[in-house]
This record gives structure tokens, sequence and C-alpha cells, in this order.
């Protein structure tokens, strides 16, 4: 029997919830069995059954990060379910996705977005996705964008050549855990030469309480193709706490371009440990552009791998923290090539009490000449009891290179206040078009609808903030 | 008839410092006023304490406009009463528009949304006349701007504010001469008989261009000496010294 899930009433407007009508929901905990039962369940090849179970070897035996805050050691991993069946279909229709579940991505504005400015969507709902499609153009141009799950059964060659290359199981804690366990998420290859013009969205939303959530995302862009992928998320409240551990790899082929936009709206019960890493190669540009707002505790660092000559990697970071919450965000990028570029922009505001860390690592190998590297973080602190820390590695062995870096934290400004007030704004909408003005350089990289919600969402946050 | 303006016996203080030590002024419409006063004298207190500075504390006295006390008063109730404000050092507000800034404002002030079509015909009138080029509004609000920038900025939003009382601290500091003619052009075209301008000045250049009916100095937090334009001549040829050796020996 199932017990209805407590809910909290809350300002955040995607605490809703569906009952559990899952087709199948493992037992909480995770063993060699269950990661087992998962890969059967999907009927993958043997080489993925073997990843998988090497991969949880690895978990066990792994810590979580150095870095890490004591509030990281509270994930009951035993209290988990790692696999949560909603429906066994990838649909490509909305009207054959279960009605309960299409009712959820109504209310959250997917199927409606999709009509108007996305070239194809994609739909995960607890551990897999319900909804995929794409563009028909686009299609027959070779564009594939399906579930991961579907990618492995349908691609299997390319799929087998590139995953868990740019992140190996080994790399941290949590990407071995997600390389054990690893179910949904998208996979995109766009072939020579295509440019995808609008973007590409994946939703991601937990439904099921105490779950964990695991996508693998994989995207190959080859040689001269251009995308641009957008992924948001968020869960319904509950008093217990979920996790979602995803994996992202991207590779970025001659002279391709791709740029990855995530807006992070977990409810403030979510751990969100997420490893995102690109490779870029000759004369390619990567670009993550990574909005973080929602979650109890995420730690995030988007990197890019600079591999070639004339690569360009680019790192737009945005995070607010609010009660409760802790946002550890922020990006690395490895020159590992001489003629290389790269920019870090990262924003933070922190209000009641919340906490951003902004975490970075610039690296640069020896021999690789003529770099160019820009690193600007800036911190903007709402009220007193709030909380921001830079913690800014660089790791420069040669000494032709070009390194600029700026860090600045400063307080909502009085006097800024009092301008914009004596002309007649609310304290409120004084505060609000500070903080506007403060994440604009972020705000304005994104297409118009993302940035509209983007400012929607901060000004939710914001809302309450002053007096 | 109540006045525009009404400053009885104000103290004020920043900190624990006392500043303004009993200072009386009455400004009625029409009239154009000009505070002289040295360094430290409390010119730019007086204007911070009029636009509600929470940085700054009434310890007496009172402040009425058009008879109600503003002292309860936050700066934005004050400033949709119909107060304006030209800074002295106004602050840059990074990523925010001049033009989205200058919106909100309007809006704000008037308590409703003006048409965009009309805030957009509204505002190039506005430039036009203080001679600012329009790519200025799309510039974020006093980012990297110039000294004569943010004053002609400052004279931007007076334009588009329509305040019936504005108060111009220190307005020609900054500007050279070509400017400082353009912006007192632009005030004197915006005055009008149903407004009050206060002028807080420590110097007599800016009176040559917009002429005041009364001039004030203002020493150690209290006016000292009212009179005619012809009180800010005497100024200039004395300097503010020689008036104070006079009070000191009165």
């Amino acid at each position: 029997m199932t017990t209805a899930p407590e809910s909290i009433v809350s300002e955040y407007k995607y605490g809703f919830y569906d009952p559990e009508e899952a087709l199948f929901k493992s037992n909480k905990g995770l063993t060699a069995e269950i990661v087992e039962m998962i890969s059967k369940m999907k009927d993958e090849p043997q080489w993925m059954l073997e990843f998988r179970l090497k991969a949880f070897e690895t978990f066990k035996q792994k810590q979580n990060p150095p870095w890490a805050t004591e509030q990281l050691d509270d994930i009951d991993f035993d209290d988990i379910h790692y696999f949560v069946r909603a429906t066994d279909r990838d649909e490509r229709s909305w009207d054959d996705v279960p009605e309960y579940i299409r009712r959820t991505f109504d209310k959250l504005g997917i199927p409606e977005a999709e009509k108007k400015y996305l070239a194809g969507v994609g739909a995960q709902y607890d551990s897999e996705v319900v909804y995929h499609n794409i563009r028909e153009d686009l299609e027959k141009l070779g564009v594939q964008f399906l579930g991961t799950d579907q990618a492995l059964k349908e691609h299997e060659d390319i799929f087998k050549e590139h995953f868990g290359t740019v992140v190996p199981p080994g790399d941290n804690r949590f990407a071995a855990l997600n390389s054990a366990v690893w179910s949904g998420g998208s996979f995109i290859y766009v072939p020579k030469g295509v440019k995808v013009d609008i973007p590409l969205q994946a939703y991601f939303r937990i439904n099921t309480q105490n779950m964990g959530q695991f996508e693998r995302t994989l995207i190959i862009a080859d040689e001269g193709s251009q995308v641009h992928y957008v992924e948001g998320c968020t869960a319904p409240i509950y008093r217990s706490d979920s996790l979602h551990s995803a994996v992202v790899e991207i590779i970025v082929k001659k002279g391709a371009r791709v740029r990855y936009t995530t807006i992070q709206n977990w409810s403030n019960n979510v751990y969100n440990l997420v490893t995102k890493r690109a490779v870029a190669y000759q004369d390619a540009v990567m670009e993550w552009v990574d909005g973080n707002l929602g979650s109890k505790l995420t730690m995030k660092y988007p990197s890019v791998y600079l591999m070639e000559p004339g690569a360009h990697g680019e790192i737009l970071s945005l995070a607010f923290a609010g009660e409760g919450q802790h946002q550890d965000a922020g990006g690395k990028i490895v020159h590992a090539a001489p003629n290389t570029t790269s920019t870090i922009i990262s924003k933070s505001l922190s209000k009641d009490g919340g906490r951003t860390s902004y975490r970075g690592l610039l690296k640069v190998y020896d021999g690789c000449e003529g770099v160019k590297a820009n690193v600007r973080c800036d911190a903007l602190l709402l009220d007193q009891t709030s909380r921001s820390d830079t913690y800014p590695t660089m790791e420069i062995d040669e000494s032709d290179v070009s390194i600029q870096h700026e860090a600045y934290v400063s307080k909502l400004g009085e006097d800024q206040l009092f301008y914009l007030m004596s002309r007649g704004m609310s304290e409120e909408a004084a505060a609000k078009m500070i903080v506007n003005g403060f994440v604009e350089p972020i705000v304005k990289e994104l297409p118009m609808e993302y940035a509209v919600e983007l400012n929607r969402l901060i000004e939710l946050q914001m809302d309450g903030a002053v007096g | 008839m109540t006045a525009l303006l009404e400053i009885t016996n104000l103290r004020a203080r920043i900190g624990d410092k006392e500043i303004l030590k009993g200072l009386s002024l009455t400004i009625q419409q029409g009239e154009i006023h000009a505070i002289m006063g040295p360094n430290g004298s409390g010119k730019s207190t007086l204007a911070n304490v009029l636009m509600g500075n929470p940085n700054y504390v009434v310890t007496g006295g009172d402040i009425r406009y058009k008879g109600e006390s503003l002292l309860e008063m936050g700066p934005d109730e004050r400033a949709r009463k119909g107060l304006f404000l030209a800074f002295q050092y106004p602050v840059a507000i990074p990523g925010v528009t001049l033009v989205n800034f200058m919106r909100q404002a309007l809006n704000a002030v008037r308590g409703q949304e003006v048409p965009i079509r009309e805030f957009r015909e509204t505002l190039f009138s506005k430039m036009d006349l203080l001679k600012v080029d329009q790519d200025f509004a799309r510039r974020y609000v006093n980012d990297g701007f110039s000294g004569g920038e943010k004053k002609r900025a400052e004279m931007l939003q007076m334009a588009m504010l329509e305040p019936s009382m504005a108060v111009l601290d220190e307005t020609d500091s900054g500007l050279d001469i070509d400017a400082l003619r353009t912006v007192a052009e632009g005030v004197n075209t915006l005055m009008n008989p149903n407004m009050g301008l206060l002028l807080i000045t420590h110097y007599q250049r800016l009176l040559n261009y917009i002429k005041p009916q009364f001039v004030h100095v203002l020493i150690e937090g209290r006016i000292v000496k009212s009179g005619g334009p012809e009180l800010a001549e005497q100024l200039e040829a004395t300097g503010y010294d020689e008036l104070e050796a006079q009070l000191a020996t009165a």
C-alpha cells in the first residue's frame, strides 16, 4: 500500500504531485541485484550490464568529494528508490502519454512551448523518458534526438563509441553512482554541417517520494554542426529528500558549436549532484549557461576540455540561494591545446540565510601557448544573514598566456536602493531592479522565452526579500 | 496660501554628528531659491534629508510639502507626491538600461502604467530638449557615464517625471561651460509657475544661467543670511570667509 506523500505548502508553484501510479518501483536501497534488474528491465546488451556493475563497485569505494559540506552526509543511500518506471513506453505523441503524466507536463507548459518555439522536446517522468519528439525536417536531415535508453537500442555503435568517454565512472562518487543506475536522459546526434536553429528541450520531473533520478545525457555534434539544448526541471515538495544525480557528456567536433542551457528549479528537498563535461576539438565552441535556482544542495561545475587549437569554452553560471539552500556552483575550463580561449562569468545571489559558493578551476597545460582566459565572479548578498564564498583554483603551467581573474562580493547597495526609491519605486521594486540588472549579463544570453522565465523565477525568489 | 515647501527649524544628523541645526526655509509655487554655502555647511545633508535618505536622522523640526509633513514618508512616497532630487553623485545601476529605468520610474510616479508609445514619444522629445543622443537611453543607468552625462541623465529624469518641487544638488559640478549652458536651458524650459526649484550650490556660476529670486547662505547647518540675486554676486566677490568673519563679529 502506498501512503499519500507529505507535501508542504509553499510559494513554489511546481510543488504539486501526482498520486504514485508507477508500473514498477524498485525497493529502497542499492544492491548489485537492483543494478542487474534495471539493466534487465531495459533489455540492455551485456557490455552495458558489465559497465553498470563495475561502476557500482567503484561507487562503493568512493568517498564524497573532499570539499563537500556535512550536508552531503545527510543523504541516506538506503532510503532511496533507484528506479521508478511510470510507463514502459517512450511516446512520440502527447496523446499516447498516460493522462495523469500528460496533465503534469501540461501544467508545466511543455507541450505548449513545443508548439511555439522548440525544435524538439523530451520529457522524463521519474526514471524514464515518457515522450520524445523532434521536428520532421530536422529528422530528415539526420538529427537524432531521443531518450538515451532508446538510443542505446537504436544506435548502439555510435553510443558505445562515446558513452563514458568524457565522464568516466571513476571521475567522482556521483558519476559512479549514475553510471551504475543511469536511466533516461537525452541522446542527441547532429550530423556534419547541420545547424539546428531553434532549441531542443528536455524537461525532467521527479514525482515519486524518496526517489533518485539518474538521467544520462550524451550529445555529439559532428563537424561544423550547431545545436542549442535546454533543460528544465521541477519536483513536488516533500518532507523527505530526493536525489538527482545526472551525468552529461558532450562531444563538440571540429568547427561545431553547442550551447547547453539549464534552468534548474528543483523543489528545496532535492539534492542536485551533477557532473557535466564537454570536450571541444579544433575551432569548436562549447557554451554552458547554467542557472541554478532550486534544490536543497546543488554541487555542479560544468566543464569544458579544450583539446585542439582554436577551441573556445564559455561558462555562464547563475546561482540564487534562498532560505535553506546551498548552491555550490561554478565551472571548470581545461586548456589542453595552444591558442584556445575561454570565459567564465559567474553571478550569484543569496538571501534569507542562503549560501552560494563559486568553485572554479582554470587549468592550462605546459606548452599551451597563446591561451586567453577570463574569469569573473560577482556575488550579491541581499541581507546580513546570507553567505557567499569564492574558491577559484588556477593551475597555469605555461607562461605565454593571458589570464584575467576578477571577483567581487557586494551587498545590496543602500545608495542604489535610495536612488531608485527617490524615483518613486517601492523598496521591493527597487531591489528587483538591482537584481535584474545584476543578472543581466547572463539573462541576455538566453532566448527570449527563457529570459522571461528566468526573470520571473528570480522575481518569485525575491518576493518578500526586502522590508 | 499653503506653501509648496516649508522647512521649519530642521535638525538632522548622520551617525553621531549633527549637521543641520535649525534650518528654516519656505518656497512658494513659481519660485526659484538658491542655497549657497561652503564645504561642510550641510548642503548635501539638506538635499538628502529632503528626499528621505534613511542614513540621515531628523532630530527636530519639520518639512511640510503642500501642507503635509514628509518626515514619516519614505523616499518613494515623496517622489510620488511630486518631489525630485537631482543627485550630486548619481549611483550606477549596472545591467539596467536608462530606458527601462525611466519607464518604471514614470509608472511609479504616475501610479499607472504609461502606454509604451506615449512613453517613447515623451522620452524622445525630452531627450531632444536636453540635446542627448537617443543611444543614451540604451546604456546602463550611470554606468561608465562621464560627469556631464550623469548630470544630463538627472535632468532627463526630472524632465520625464515632471515634479512640482525639484532640488538640484550641485548640478553644476563636473560640467564644462557648454554642458552647463545646455543643462541650465533645459531646467529653465522645465520650470513653470506651478513648480518650485531649489538650487544647492557652492559656486555662483550656475546662477548666471538659472536666475533665482531668492538666495540663502548656509553656514554650519543654519541659514545665516537671505536676500535677492545680488547676494550671490556679493558672495562671489568676497567669498564665504569674509561673510563668516562678519557674522562672527556681529
